[in-house]
């Protein structure tokens, strides 16, 4: 079994490390860090280096799990109204849950956004539904609830302001905050 | 032309009555035909000093003009400017085509106590329809002027006036940039015309959904300044408040019930599911009202308080569902179009306003909830946060003006429309207050 989930990780990377870069690499830098707010942008808690648990890199070399996680790689986009997680980004989730897995004192909060259109509680709602698609996909690869807290802004804290398809498709987002 | 003749009266009365205390400008978009021509005369003054403390009939007529069922006269084109009943010329408003005429006296029984006298006369017949005495104080005299504007626009349209309200909102003022910005977010509360504007809280973190306690004197709503969402409960006179909830996840959408005792809310708790909740402010009992795995949130109470009715995605997109507020099961209320959220019942109890996605566009539309049509209201793309004015003629949203957060009302039939801006920043979420107690 384990080596089986090995393979499959080994198996993702690799196709991550194929394709990676393009689809992510609309990212506006800093956008994201700036929308974590104070108390957030505390980033590397307890969980040291970030080197731990054996992590793969993307293809620009990058860790692609725990705190030492880059930019690009503690970012989880949405379709429009939806909560499931798409595959492209099994790789950053399993190797974060890698690091929380063998880091057990560190502690994960996640974020979860929508973009501008709709009612605003109905977004909380969303926001709240994508952290915790994220939060399960962590859990059933065996990170401990109680490592994991989340919350929702909706699209009270959008990363980019705009009201067009490629504001709002940054804005519909789950972060990966550490030592929260 | 005559809409035009509103619109200046309007920006020269508002020029008049207050250059610079307002924060949003109100400027009427489209307006009807069939607005009657009233004059204002200014008031005459009886006190000591030079004037009255503000020009209550400059007031009055700015009310009445953006109601947009009346137009107001331009004072320049008064060939008289009568106080008294004895000194009206009715053959001259007539001439002028004025239907209704306003005169009125303000007196100043002692230093600090006035009393706004005025009458209003049906000019094609030459008979007082109204007279009537307003006292006020210098610090409630423009409240006054509006409850004259309320007591005349009720005497004309059978309609009791909403001038004398008030209106929450929150707007956000950001640093420049597309991205990496700092925000503040601040709760305001402005009579019904922009002005009077009070911030009650300020918070560089999000502040949303307020919502008016039934007497009008707390203000409900969520913040986000420690990070996660919470509810509080503000009193307005005295500005203090508390935290009501701060359960694990969501704390949102609070709404009062009728009797001003529970807020329904939405929580999202432990598991992580947003459901619908009534939790009694007092005893901090919860009361859960729905399960299951929908997005269940936005809780509008009925009028009676034995129904809420909430946002559900449980069949895809989000609908407007009704649910008993001791519980039970859930009955789905809207089926026109694939979006219907946020529902704020009528103050007739028989129609819900409610975000509506109108080919692509996220509009306002008001559903009757007895033949269950749906009439899409504004005309916007990223319209959202209806609320019916407390005498449910009008309904104040939030809408865009190019990239800018705008407020924006509409005539409950539609025909009426004005936009509300803000000096600086967004402004977004209005809530309009319930009647003032008499």
């Amino acid at each position: 079994m384990k080596k089986l989930k090995m393979l499959a990780a080994l198996l993702v990377v690799t196709l991550v490390t194929a394709c990676a870069g393009p689809s992510k690499s609309t990212v506006d830098e800093g956008a994201a860090g700036a929308a974590q707010g104070g108390a957030a942008s505390a980033g590397v808690g307890d969980g040291g280096t970030g080197q731990g648990g054996g992590m793969g890199t993307d293809a620009a070399g990058s860790t692609l799990g725990g705190p030492g996680a880059s930019q690009e790689n503690r970012i989880i986009y949405f379709e429009f109204d939806r909560f499931d997680i798409k595959p492209e980004y099994n790789a950053i989730l399993q190797a974060h849950a890698r690091y929380l897995s063998s880091n057990s004192s560190a502690r994960v909060r996640l974020e979860g956004h929508a973009d501008e259109r709709g009612s605003r509680e109905y977004n909380i709602g969303l926001g709240e539904k994508r952290a915790q698609s994220v939060r399960n996909v962590l859990l059933l690869q065996g990170v401990v609830s109680d490592q994991i807290t989340t919350v929702s802004f909706g699209e009270e804290r959008p990363a980019v302001i705009g009201s067009d398809e490629e504001a709002w498709s940054l804005n519909r987002r789950v972060e990966i905050v550490y030592g929260q | 032309m005559r809409d035009l003749i509103a619109t200046l009266a309007v920006v020269l009365a508002l020029t008049v009555a207050n250059p610079a205390r307002a924060e949003l400008q109100i400027e009427i978009t489209q307006g009807v035909d069939t607005a009657l021509p009233i004059a204002v005369v200014p008031f005459g003054w009886q006190g000591t000093g030079a004037a009255p403390p503000l020009d209550a009939a400059a007031i009055v007529a700015a009310d009445l003009a953006r109601s947009g069922r009346f137009a107001p006269l331009d004072r320049k084109d008064m060939l008289q400017k009568p106080t008294t009943g004895a000194d009206v010329k009715f053959d001259d408003w007539r001439r002028q085509g004025s239907e209704v005429l306003v005169i009125g006296r303000v007196l100043q029984p002692a230093a600090d106590q006035f009393e706004i006298q005025f009458q209003v006369f049906d000019v094609l017949r030459g008979e007082q329809l109204l007279g009537y005495r307003q006292p006020a104080t210098a610090a409630d005299f423009r409240r006054s002027a509006h409850r004259v504007a309320d007591l005349i626009y009720e005497k004309l349209t059978g309609v009791r006036g909403v001038f004398s309200t008030r209106i929450a909102y929150v707007t956000v003022v950001r640093s420049p940039g597309r991205s990496n910005f700092k925000s503040s977010y601040r709760l305001v509360i402005a009579d019904a015309d922009g002005e009077n504007p009070r911030v009650m809280v300020e918070s560089p973190e999000p502040i949303m959904s307020p919502a008016w306690s039934p007497d009008g004197r707390k203000i409900a709503y969520v913040s986000f300044e420690a990070n996660r969402s919470e509810i509080y409960v503000q009193d307005l006179r005295s500005g203090s408040r508390k935290r009501v909830s701060a359960r694990p996840g969501v704390n949102g959408a609070p709404a009062w019930s009728p009797d001003g005792q529970k807020l329904a809310v939405s929580l999202s708790r432990q598991d992580g599911n947003l459901d619908i909740y009534t939790l009694d402010i007092n005893t901090q009992v919860l009361t859960r009202l729905t399960t299951g795995s929908a997005i269940d949130t936005e809780p509008a109470w009925s009028l009676d308080g034995s129904q809420i009715y909430f946002t559900s995605d449980g069949t895809g997109g989000p609908q407007v569902y009704r649910v008993a507020s001791g519980g039970g099961n859930a009955q789905r209320v809207t089926f026109e179009g694939a979006y219907n959220a946020r529902p704020r019942v009528a103050p007739d109890g028989k129609q819900l306003a409610v975000v509506h996605n109108d080919r692509g566009n996220y509009r306002i539309a008001v559903v009757d909830l007895a033949r269950s049509t749906t009439q899409v209201l504004s005309d916007g793309r990223l319209d959202e946060s209806p609320s019916f004015a407390p005498n449910g003629e009008m309904l104040i949203f939030a809408t865009r003006e190019g990239a800018r957060g705008v407020l924006a009302t509409v005539s409950a039939n539609g025909r009426i429309k004005q936009r509300l801006s803000a000096l600086e920043g967004d402004v977004r979420e209005p809530a309009w207050s319930p009647f003032p107690p008499n």
